[in-house]
C-alpha cells in the first residue's frame, strides 16, 4: 500500500459519504418545503401561479446545497488534485 | 457521448471543447429558425402572441421595473432550453454540462443585473449594500458573490449528473435502459433553463426593489 493508493482509498470513501450526506439533508429540506407548498396550493388554489414560481425558485435554491456535495464528490473522484 | 467536455483541437492556448462548437451551432440555429419563423404570417403572429404571454409573465413577477430585462431572460430561456435538450440527439452532449458554459452564463446574469440597476437608479442602488448595518458590507459582497458561483455550479452540477447517471445506466445495462433517466433529464433540463431565468430576473429586482423603497423612505 503505497500513499497514493491511500490516497485513492480515502477519496472514494469521502466521495460517497460526502455526496450521501449532502443530498440527505437537501432531501429532507426539499421534502418538507414542497409539502409545505401543495397545503399552501390546498388552502389557496388561487394563487398557484405565485405559489408554484416560488417553490420552484426556493427549491433550486435548496438545491444548489445538494449540489455542492456533488461537485466536491466529482472534483474527488475524477480531477483529485492529490492523486498523481 | 462523453459526460466530460473532451478538447477537438485547439487554436493558440484556446482548446476548443465539444461544447464550443455546440454552442456555436445552437446560436446559429436558433437565429436561422427564428428569421425562417418571420417570414411566415402565422409562425409570425404565433411567436408574438408567445412573446407577450411570457413577458407578462416576466413583468407580473416582480413589482420593480424589469422590463428591459425581458430580452435578456427571454434568450437565457430559448438559448438554455435547446442546449439542455440537445443532448437527445444522438451523439451531442448538452454544452451546459461545462462549467466554463455555466459560469459565462452567470457572469452576464450577474452584470446585467448591476448594469440594469445602475442605469435605473444611478449609482445610489449602491447603498444597498450598506443595510441594514455597514458592518454587513462584506457579508453582502460575500453574498452577491456566492449566489453568482451558486447560479453556475447548479446548472453545471445539474447537467453534469444528469449525464453522469445516464453514462453509468448505459455502461451498466446498455441500449434502451436509460430511456426513464433521459425523460428525467428533459424535466430537469427545462426545470433548469426556467429556474436560471427567473433567478436572474429575481435576483436584479431584488437589488432594484431595495432602492425603490429607500427613496419612497427618503420621499416620505
Amino acid at each position: 500500500m503505497t500513499a497514493q493508493d491511500w490516497i485513492s482509498i480515502v477519496s472514494i470513501v469521502t466521495a460517497g459519504i460526502t455526496v450521501a450526506g449532502g443530498s440527505f439533508g437537501a432531501a429532507l429540506g426539499e421534502g418538507r418545503a414542497l409539502a409545505q407548498g401543495l397545503d399552501a396550493l390546498a388552502r389557496q388554489p388561487d394563487a398557484a401561479s405565485t405559489i408554484t414560481r416560488t417553490l420552484f425558485v426556493g427549491l433550486a435554491m435548496v438545491e444548489s446545497s445538494a449540489i455542492y456535495p456533488l461537485v466536491v464528490g466529482l472534483i474527488l473522484l475524477f480531477a483529485n488534485p492529490f492523486v498523481r | 457521448m462523453n459526460p466530460f467536455p473532451a478538447p477537438l483541437w485547439s487554436i493558440g492556448p484556446f482548446v476548443v471543447t465539444d461544447s464550443v462548437l455546440v454552442t456555436f451551432v445552437l446560436s446559429i440555429l436558433i437565429v436561422v429558425i427564428g428569421v425562417l419563423a418571420l417570414r411566415s404570417p402565422r409562425a409570425h403572429t404565433a411567436l408574438e402572441m408567445g412573446y407577450e404571454a411570457l413577458e407578462r409573465t416576466i413583468v407580473s413577477t416582480t413589482s420593480a421595473d424589469v422590463r428591459a430585462l425581458v430580452p435578456l431572460i427571454l434568450t437565457l430561456w430559448i438559448f438554455l432550453g435547446f442546449a439542455n435538450l440537445v443532448s437527445l440527439v444522438p451523439g451531442v452532449a448538452s454544452p451546459t454540462r461545462d462549467l466554463s458554459l455555466a459560469a459565462a452564463l452567470a457572469l452576464i446574469s450577474f452584470f446585467a443585473g448591476h448594469i440594469h440597476a445602475t442605469r435605473v437608479h444611478g449609482l445610489a442602488y449602491l447603498h444597498h449594500y450598506l443595510e441594514p448595518s455597514p458592518f454587513l458590507l462584506p457579508f453582502n459582497i460575500i453574498g452577491e458573490i456566492g449566489r453568482t458561483i451558486a447560479l453556475a455550479l447548479r446548472l453545471f452540477g445539474n447537467m453534469l449528473s444528469g449525464h453522469l447517471v445516464i453514462a453509468i445506466v448505459l455502461y451498466l445495462a446498455g441500449l434502451l435502459v436509460p430511456l426513464p433517466m433521459m425523460v428525467l433529464g428533459v424535466l430537469t433540463g427545462l426545470v433548469q433553463a426556467y429556474i436560471f431565468g427567473v433567478l436572474t430576473l429575481v435576483f436584479a429586482a431584488s437589488s432594484l426593489r431595495e432602492a425603490e423603497r429607500r427613496m419612497h423612505q427618503e420621499a416620505t
